[in-house]
């Protein structure tokens, strides 16, 4: 139960934002932080279970007839990434709101975050496939409205719908990829699916399960060619670049790799193409970062690298690499977390982001300057923060295989030589050198905005210097999940003298001289830049514009403004499609017999038959409605002839409000200007009269069809014992079938919003016409 | 177009109909009724008022935006089902609770009638919304 108010509380909490916003005002950032703050500290909890190897677990009946449950779980693997969200989390509440103090729509920022960390929460704790599911389409959801917060900028909505097509579409193939690995492996949590890997692996639809899901899992983590989504994705606030964009969100695809390894890792197609696909994502990552001017930008592009590293890492698979893996989440958490919150303090004192205007602010603001100089050490590999623990890993990993060794750590060693660059660029430039004339004059930031970055600096430095706090407790119980088998690991600051040692120093010494000609680099990788340009974004551009091409065809022949013609489709496809199979059924008996008609039954019919023709015949539309009318009134006769006096009341009711709702349309129509040709008439006729002797015929057959036993005896006799109630009409709707009411009152209130939509729509058209 | 007769007809038509629309709402979980009909009764009414007198007036009647009676009714409707939780039943498995009024005899109390008044506040919502912004054109 804990486990699912942890994730489900962000929902609840969410709901009430907005009031609490407009009553705590400029105090909401540290209110709201206390929930985040709350689940940090519940799940600190599960550490030590944890580490002696236990997975706690909670399940909810969801849908049990599908096998969905709300089933969560807690082992190392969820742990740490749970730790990361939740505890980034809370700081990036106090910084939201402080970074956004006096936007009009401080409320809703907090609905959206809220929303988003509780669904990342649910990502990397479910366990059951589809609430997996459901969770990690909500982030992209979330996602998408928090690109896009700043909704009156072209450039936002661009963005945020980028984002969302290209993580939704991998979400689909995500779908289709964990509901085919359910039923090749015979169960829907990821818990049971580890004990059938072998099943899996062997399985002719291995290889299709594998590339679906890991359709999901590269476009979620802006993999190449995917990755051209994220960068644009910095359109967000920058407290929400930090957490959704680096922290979070984009390793939620990271995530799935990891959740997904012991049932489908360790195979040379899953090897080689998470190392492949990785490597080029981490090389093309830095290259294309160190090109950009605009803090977030560097930062962003940077990340595209990380994510491709811990891609790379989870493919070759090694105890050794995923121990790399690990750290390097955790290191690249810490660092750019701080980077982004610095960028977006940076941005919010000085008024600007690019970086060749940036210069000499450490006087100004000497604490943000110190945080973010700690990060950069840390992302630059420098000992003893934990950053260079990482990178020594990595290196070591890439060494350690058998094959594509010295490939490996050569790409790893180019990258990160200008990764080092990045981090002096983002991290120690715009504080060093003399000061510059910036758009705003910059100040020393409050408290909101240098904790966080100060927190995370130093976090990296202690970690760096204790590995032991983390590597038995968090570390090792996370790689047991990732292999599925109980691994100790344990984690030196000093590895000796060795290569990866030497390749540390030529990495930093190599990145030191491209910070120190930073200007260089980026002139001359800006040569290829036009180059960069016809790739998969340019693919994206066209799609859409094939899209919209082919929507506007088919929209101007089916959606042709015109009620009669949908009529006539409608109608028309009926009878073509019920036709045919009544024609090669066989074998139809028609129920029912004449005489068993009474002579009231006969005059309410021909009433209806009167009206009906009154209505067709009729020379003015109110004339018309009024027969229209008769024939509803007719029709609720026989409802109550018939003993359903819920039915008659619903039509009476609905037959007297049509009426109403038709004179007050009509009241604004011209009289029929013309009257239809007979011709078309003729063919109305034949449509209508074909229509509705299909549907006498179809009446009269099914009543004496008997497929299934009727579950109407069931609504009967179950309708008191289980729902305590005597109408079973009512019954049925409240209770037995409420998710299909639920269902249809949300159509009515959205086709309600509608016809208001359109209606104000018009009378604004008539205003600016005038 | 304003008749006396019509207003002043309205008037109390309009009362009533309000009260047999929550008396259709109460009792429909045993005899005809319910949150769909009641609703229906109710957005007559108003729509009845709104044809005798005007639509400011039935607005300032009515004491809330119909929109805001969408909103409120799938709230209900759709928050109903979450205290299914408090029993670890699936979504939307209603809660049961008998209540003894001495001299008035049992009464069920349910979760089901939080669902049923949001059905009936959708419908009127939406009803309302139609006709009032219809009326308006």
């Amino acid at each position: 139960m804990g486990i699912l108010a942890a994730v489900l509380s962000g929902f609840v909490v969410a709901v009430i934002a907005p009031w609490l916003t407009r009553w705590l005002g400029d105090r909401i950032g540290w209110v709201i932080a206390i929930l985040p703050l709350s689940i940090t500290a519940y799940l600190f909890t599960f550490i030590p279970a944890v580490a002696d190897g236990e997975v706690r677990q909670y399940s909810l009946q969801w849908i049990p007839v599908l096998d969905v449950s709300l089933s969560f779980q807690v082992d190392g693997l969820g742990l740490i990434f749970a730790l990361l969200i939740s505890g980034i989390g809370t700081l990036i509440m106090f910084y939201g709101g402080a970074y956004l103090q006096g936007h009009h729509q401080l409320g809703r920022f907090y609905v959206y975050i809220l929303m988003f960390m509780a669904s990342m929460l649910g990502v990397v704790l479910a366990d059951n496939l589809i609430t997996f599911f459901v969770f990690f389409e909500l982030t992209s959801i979330t996602s998408y409205l928090l690109i896009g917060f700043d909704h009156n900028s072209e450039a936002s909505r661009y963005s945020a719908r980028q984002a969302l097509l290209v993580t939704a579409i991998g979400g689909q193939f995500l779908l289709v990829g964990l509901i085919l690995l359910a039923i090749v492996g015979g169960g829907w949590e990821f818990s049971a699916l580890v004990d059938q890997a072998d099943v899996i692996q062997d399985h002719s639809l291995y290889l299709p399960i594998m590339i679906l899901i890991l359709g999901g899992a590269f476009t979620k983590s802006a993999q190449i060619p995917f990755h051209f989504w994220l960068p644009g994705a910095m359109a967000a606030p920058t407290p929400v670049s930090a957490y959704l964009h680096s922290a979070t969100m984009v390793k939620a695809g990271v995530y799935l790799l990891a959740r997904v390894n012991p049932t489908l890792g360790g195979t040379e197609a899953w090897q080689y193409t998470l190392t492949t696909f990785g490597a080029a994502t981490m090389l093309v990552g830095a290259y294309l970062a160190i090109q950009r001017t605009d803090l977030k930008q560097l930062l962003a592009y940077t990340t595209v690298s990380t994510l491709g590293l811990l891609t790379m890492l989870i493919g070759i698979g090694t105890e050794i690499a995923l121990k790399a893996a690990m750290v390097s989440l955790v290191v690249h958490s810490l660092y750019k977390g701080a980077l982004f919150l610095v960028a977006g303090t940076i941005d919010h004192e000085t008024g600007t982001r690019d970086i060749r205007i940036l210069g000499g602010l450490r006087k100004l603001m000497p604490i943000t300057a110190v945080g973010a100089g700690i990060a950069a050490l840390s992302m630059a590999g420098i000992p003893p923060l934990f950053g260079f623990i990482g990178k020594e890993l990595v290196y070591e990993a890439a060494l350690d295989m058998d094959t594509w060794a010295v490939a490996l750590a050569f790409i790893a060693v180019v990258s990160n030589v200008l990764m080092v660059a990045i981090a002096g660029i983002t991290g120690i430039h715009p504080f060093t050198g003399p000061e510059r004339e910036t758009p705003k004059h910059a100040h020393e930031a409050p408290v909101a905005f240098w904790l966080g970055p100060l927190i995370l600096g130093a976090l990296g430095l202690v970690i760096g210097i204790l590995p032991g706090l983390v590597d038995a407790r968090i570390i090792s119980p996370a790689i047991s999940a990732i292999t599925g088998e109980p691994v100790e690991v344990t984690i030196y600051l000093w590895h000796g003298l060795n290569v990866m040692l030497a390749m540390s120093a030529i990495t930093v010494a190599l990145g030191v001289v491209a910070y120190v000609f930073r200007e260089q680099v980026r002139n001359l990788s800006n040569l290829t830049w036009e180059l960069g340009r016809v790739g998969s974004e340019a693919a994206y551009d066209g799609a859409l514009v094939l899209l919209d091409i082919v929507a506007r065809g088919q929209t101007r022949i089916i959606q042709n403004g015109y009620l009669r013609f949908y009529f006539l489709t409608i109608l028309v496809v009926l009878v073509v499609a019920a036709v045919y199979p009544l024609a090669t059924y066989g074998d139809i008996e028609i129920a029912g017999d004449l005489n068993d008609i009474r002579f009231y039954e006969w005059g309410v019919a021909i009433i209806v038959l009167l009206g009906a023709y009154m209505a067709v015949r009729a020379q003015s539309r109110l004339a018309a409605v009024a027969a229209l009318g008769t024939v509803g009134y007719g029709v609720a006769t026989i409802y109550i002839l018939y003993g359903a006096p819920d039915l008659a009341m619903t039509q009476i009711l609905v037959e007297t409000l049509t009426v109403i709702l038709f004179v007050l349309v009509l009241y604004r129509l011209p009289q029929f200007a013309t009257l239809s040709r007979p011709s078309s008439r003729a063919r109305d006729a034949v449509v209508a009269v074909t229509a509705g002797a299909l549907m006498t015929v179809l009446v009269l057959i099914v009543s004496n069809v008997q497929f299934e036993p009727p579950i109407s005896e069931f609504h009967a006799e179950e309708a008191y014992p289980l729902a305590h109630g005597r109408n079973v009409v009512n019954v049925i709707l409240v209770d037995f079938r409420a998710v299909d009411t639920l269902g249809e009152i949300i159509v009515l209130a959205v086709a309600g919003i509608g016809v208001y939509a359109l209606l104000r729509l018009r009378l604004w058209e008539d205003r600016t016409e005038q | 177009m304003t008749s006396l007769i019509l207003q002043t007809a309205a008037r109390s038509l309009v009362a009533v109909l309000l009260l047999f629309s929550i008396f259709l709402l109460l009792r429909g979980h045993d005899e005809p009724g319910g949150g769909f009909i009641g609703g229906l009764v109710a957005a007559a009414a108003f729509t009845l008022y709104a044809i005798s007198f005007d639509v400011p007036s039935t607005r300032r009647v009515l004491g809330i935006r119909p929109q805001m009676m969408i909103a409120i009714g799938l709230l209900l409707a759709g928050g109903s089902g979450v205290f299914a939780l408090l029993t670890q039943d699936p979504y939307l498995t209603h809660l049961w609770y008998d209540l003894d009024i001495p001299g008035f005899g049992e009464v069920h109390l349910g979760t089901f009638l939080l669902f049923d008044i949001g059905v009936f506040l959708v419908v009127i919502g939406t009803t309302l919304l139609v006709v009032l912004t219809l009326s308006e054109e």
